[in-house]
């Protein structure tokens, strides 16, 4: 504070300068906040952003056989002053002719769907439940919904290896109880894909539908019933619409990374189970036809553009209310 | 600043003389030294320039200009949203003037950060650092200009005993009730001894009961340290209380600026008659100005409207006669003649009780209601006056006020 | 607020946490079977613990992963508190709608685009800088951090929004320079949602195997891979030693942090005593 207690007369004319100085700064907004935004947006920038931009780019060469396995964009012969731009829409042709790509797109939009549904319909009266416990309990039904979370997902999905196979668990169980004679086929099809899911993205669903049931007044429910609305009218009129944010924010959580699944229909999935997360990276490893790859990739994106949109809205709402 | 006339019945001065730094007991000065802001040898301590201030579209504080003087409790009074706490952000450095100057004892402060400025502010939140404890959170100023660690110690409890929250000191915020929290955040302001305190909504957070113990104690607090004060707030009770004098403000303007009485008994705008307390307004046209008497024709109440005025009005010019509630006197309708001028005859719609007085809404022709508060001076079971009495309302020449914007 | 279960709540709660639980219980259970086939127990055993920590191919990826884990957990503490910062405390800026993107979108993104594409930007700026060098620990950390990244800027903007943000401006009107009220001020209270995102970042990276898989090289399998290209084949008791060693460690870390929130509570109500019979009442 010595500046600043410092009579106007006496100020010297080095003191002034640095006060102009930093008027200067102040003005241009040269300060740690430019800094701040400046290092988180530049490694977004390069390792986020860059890369779909080079993927863009490669889904229009061709595959060769050198390295890198593909035809460059820009051709530079000698004695040219501009390169020019050599693009290939026959992998995006080659997606619309093999009917296996726009199945498999198809497929995982029906299972993500089906998934985020049956998701829904399991967590809400969990998350329900959880947010009408007492608050001691409920701290602990929460660390218990996210506890899953901090353990390994691939350990997890293979652990329905054990359950859901011909000796498996369940199977096991059944014949021992004489519920059944033949081993149910549980394994490597639909159904496993989907018990996969569900389980794996069920804390996805359960927490922002709690973080929305929370807030929620009892008493609105009460004025409902105090207006003669039966508890499953109060229900469906008064909860269901408040928490429909948490519904929509969970069910983007769950149906956007299960539309490109990987791990749970490789391992519980059949060979007949065609999901795009599996095509894209039987594309890139076994057939090694990188173009056509970045081409998935592509498309895959534009497919997630609408849900990830409207969940970028939800997140930025919540966040105003938050403010 | 040209002001209305000052009235000679003015309250009890509660400036104070400089004193910074001078601890110990305080001066207080008794007239007839003249306050501050009527000798026009005196120079202001803060001044602010032809201040503006815009976020976008949106002018907050609209080429403002008001000059504070030192060891003054100075007021920012108006609605949310009138500009005062972008103004007070200004004062403190959070918010940069989109043009216009500011200057502290004579330096100008426009561009200086809010570290470096010899300013303190009291958050309305309060802002107490949740991680520290009440002593650290008292220290952290302190801290900041590398002062000795044993004179920290004993500023700090200084400040801790003027607050008396010295048992306290261990304590983290929210170990505290709202009212020592308020404290807290007095004493970790103060304890710089900046040149002028800020308090946004001092009293905001408080409940009522507490509020006016607080009140008083914010202002013996201020008596005993010297420092200036500028304290916004919303609530013209508190305004009206704590200030030397204060500034109503309307959409990023100034309405009027003088102390508590002036801005009460004569208020220089209808914006401000009508936000300070209540009053009655009848419009009209100016039929004669007489030696120091202006005489209105009101258009809707049959009466002649008489007042002694030093406003300046012209034949045939529209006014505002306005008049406030306690200075009417009402009495039963003994079907007796009425005067000629400020009498009205009129019937009892509403009684409000309120103990010490009445207030009265009484029907005064097509759509003219007109308020009068009465205080209860005899105790009785049945009211003189209820409703649908009919009543005559009365009043004398120096009780109403003229006014033309 | 508390309000009374419906039996068919209850039920769903019931049948919900057993859901979530089953799984992990069972491999927990078969680790200590003697036998390797799931229907037939075969006795208590810890044969499989022995085969795992003799397993050299899972022990070195294990140490990679960790190492991957920790400096992932890092970056993404350094960046990810900064992101979270400016998108909580500076309004509107230059960019702004763009960069949220940027920060939202690794959570959401699947992970084959996100490893497909950082793979593919690898390949072409080591063709066009030599830029890295192969791949290996290098690209995998790059990649971990750039989306356990968006996990800390989430959980450190939401403390921050949640924060009175005048506390901040309190200190500078102190005379704090905005260096100094980070450290002093933001820093200490957003402590806990930093620690909570290293935390997190550090068990996504020891989690994730789609993107180390696109982004590694020969030589750098982490133990995901490893444990992938195992399970592939079938049931295999090594993992689900494996496996209850990890849940055991979260256990206990889950355990210990609240027996530390505990004795912190204890420490708060003490202080007030005290402070009460000091103020004498």
């Amino acid at each position: 504070m010595t500046e600043a207690t410092a009579k106007p007369g006496d100020a010297t004319a080095l003191a002034r300068l640095r006060t102009a100085a930093r008027a200067l700064a102040r003005r241009l907004s040269v300060d740690g906040r430019t800094g701040v935004i400046a290092l988180p947006y530049a490694w977004l920038f390069v390792f986020f952003f860059v890369p779909f931009v080079i993927v863009a780019k490669i889904s229009l060469a061709q595959m060769v056989l050198q390295r890198p396995p593909y035809t460059a964009f820009l051709l530079w012969p000698d004695g040219q002053t501009w390169p020019t731009i050599q693009v290939f829409w026959s992998n995006y042709a080659w997606l619309l002719q093999d009917p296996l790509y726009w199945i498999a797109y198809l497929n995982s939009l029906k299972i993500a769907l089906v998934s985020t549904v049956l998701c829904l319909l399991v967590g809400y009266p969990i998350a329900y439940g959880i947010a009408r416990t007492p608050a001691t309990v409920r701290t602990l039904l929460l660390l218990m919904v996210i506890l899953p979370f901090w353990t390994s997902f691939l350990l997890r999905v293979y652990a329905w290896i054990g359950i859901l196979k011909q000796k498996g668990l369940i199977n096991a169980a059944l014949m021992s109880l004489g519920i059944i004679d033949q081993p149910l086929d549980m394994l490597h099809n639909d159904f496993s894909v989907y018990v996969g899911i569900v389980y794996s993205y069920l804390p996805f669903m359960i927490l922002p539908l709690y973080a929305t049931l929370e807030k929620l007044d009892v008493s609105l429910l009460e004025a409902a019933e105090d207006l003669g609305a039966r508890p499953i009218r109060a229900f469906f009129t008064v909860t269901v619409p408040l928490s429909l944010p948490g519904i929509l924010a969970g069910s983007m959580l769950v149906f956007i990374p299960a539309v490109g699944e990987f791990v749970i229909p490789s391992l519980l999935g059949g060979p007949d189970t065609l999901m795009i997360g599996k095509i894209l990276w039987n594309e890139f490893f076994s057939n090694r036809d990188w173009p056509v790859a970045s081409a998935v990739t592509i498309v895959l994106i534009l497919v997630l553009v609408i849900p990830i949109v409207i969940l970028q809205r939800q997140q930025v709402k919540a966040q105003e209310a938050l403010e | 600043m040209d002001r209305t006339p000052t009235p000679s019945e003015d309250r009890t001065s509660r400036t104070r003389t400089p004193q910074v730094g001078a601890r110990g007991a305080p001066v207080r000065p008794r007239d007839p030294a003249p306050e501050p802001w009527e000798d026009p040898n005196a120079q202001p301590y803060v001044r602010i320039e032809g201040v503006t201030k815009r976020f976008g579209e949106f002018t907050a504080v609209d080429n403002t200009e008001l000059s504070i003087y030192q060891g003054e409790l100075f007021c920012l009074l108006g609605a949310s949203g009138c500009g005062k706490t972008t103004l007070l952000r200004m004062l403190a450095g959070f918010e940069r003037p989109t043009s216009g100057r500011i200057l502290i004892d004579g330096q100008d402060v426009t561009d200086q950060a809010p570290y470096a400025r010899p300013v303190n502010m009291m958050f309305q939140s309060y802002a107490l650092f949740p991680h520290m404890s009440v002593e650290q959170n008292v220290a952290y100023g302190l801290k900041q200009d590398r002062v000795g660690k044993d004179e920290i110690r004993r500023r700090v409890h200084q400040l801790l005993d003027l607050v008396q929250l010295d048992p306290w000191a261990k304590r983290k915020p929210h170990q505290l009730s709202g009212g020592q929290r308020q404290r807290v955040a007095l004493a970790r302001a103060l304890v710089k001894r900046p040149k002028l305190l800020l308090l946004d909504e001092p009293l905001a957070a408080l409940d009522k009961k507490l509020r006016e113990q607080t009140q008083f104690e914010l202002m013996n607090i201020q008596d005993e340290v010297g420092v200036t004060f500028v304290v916004v707030t919303h609530d013209q009770e508190e305004a009206m209380t704590l200030s030397t004098r204060m500034a109503v403000m309307d959409r990023g303007r100034v309405q009027q600026v003088g102390t508590p009485t002036e801005v009460y008994e004569f208020p220089r705008t209808r914006f401000t008659a009508d936000f300070i307390g209540s009053i009655n307004m009848f419009e009209g046209t100016v039929q004669e100005v007489h030696d120091g008497r202006v005489r209105v024709a009101a258009d809707r109440v049959p009466c002649g409207l008489e007042v002694d005025s030093a406003v300046r009005v012209r034949d045939g010019q529209r006014v505002w006669f306005s008049v406030r509630p306690e200075k009417l006197r009402v009495r039963p309708d003994d079907g007796g003649e009425l005067a000629a001028t400020n009498a009205l005859r009129g019937t009892v719609r509403d009684v409000a009780y309120m103990g010490d007085t009445s207030i009265f809404r009484i029907d005064c022709g097509p759509g003219e209601l007109v308020e009068a508060l009465q205080p209860n001076v005899f105790r009785s079971r049945k009211r003189e006056i209820d409703w649908d009495d009919p009543v005559i309302v009365e009043w004398s020449t120096e009780a109403g006020l003229v006014l033309t914007e | 607020m508390t309000r009374r279960l419906s039996p068919f709540v209850i039920t769903m709660m019931v049948f919900g946490f057993a859901f979530l639980y089953g799984p992990i219980v069972s491999l927990i259970v078969y680790s200590f079977n003697e036998s390797k086939l799931v229907t037939v127990w075969g006795g208590f055993s810890t044969k499989w613990y022995g085969e795992l920590v003799r397993n050299e191919q899972i022990l070195e990826a294990a140490f990679l992963s960790l190492k991957i884990a920790l400096m992932t957990g890092a970056i993404a503490v350094v960046f990810g508190t900064l992101a979270g910062m400016a998108l909580a405390r500076y309004g509107s800026f230059r960019g702004r709608t763009f960069f949220t993107s940027l920060v939202t979108g690794p959570l959401v993104m699947p992970d084959v685009i996100i490893g497909i594409s950082l793979l593919l930007m690898f390949v072409s700026t080591q063709q066009w800088f030599g830029w890295p060098q192969g791949r290996g620990v290098d690209t995998i950390t790059i990649a971990h951090a750039t989306f356990c990244m968006a996990y800390v800027t989430v959980i450190v903007q939401s403390r921050m929004s949640a924060l009175d943000g005048s506390i901040e401006e309190a200190a500078l009107d102190l005379g704090a320079r905005p260096a100094k009220v980070f450290f002093t001020v933001t820093l200490p209270i957003i402590a806990p949602a930093c620690i909570a995102g290293f935390l997190l970042s550090f068990t996504l990276s020891l989690d994730d195997l789609v993107i180390a898989s696109f982004v590694s090289g020969p030589g750098s399998s982490t133990l995901p891979m490893v444990v992938f290209s195992k399970v592939r084949l079938g049931v295999s008791p090594q993992i689900n030693a494996l496996a209850t060693i990890i849940v055991g460690i979260v256990t206990i870390a889950v355990i210990l942090a609240g027996i530390l929130m505990h004795r912190q509570e204890k420490r708060r109500q003490a202080d007030i005593q005290q402070a009460l019979q000091q103020a004498g009442y």
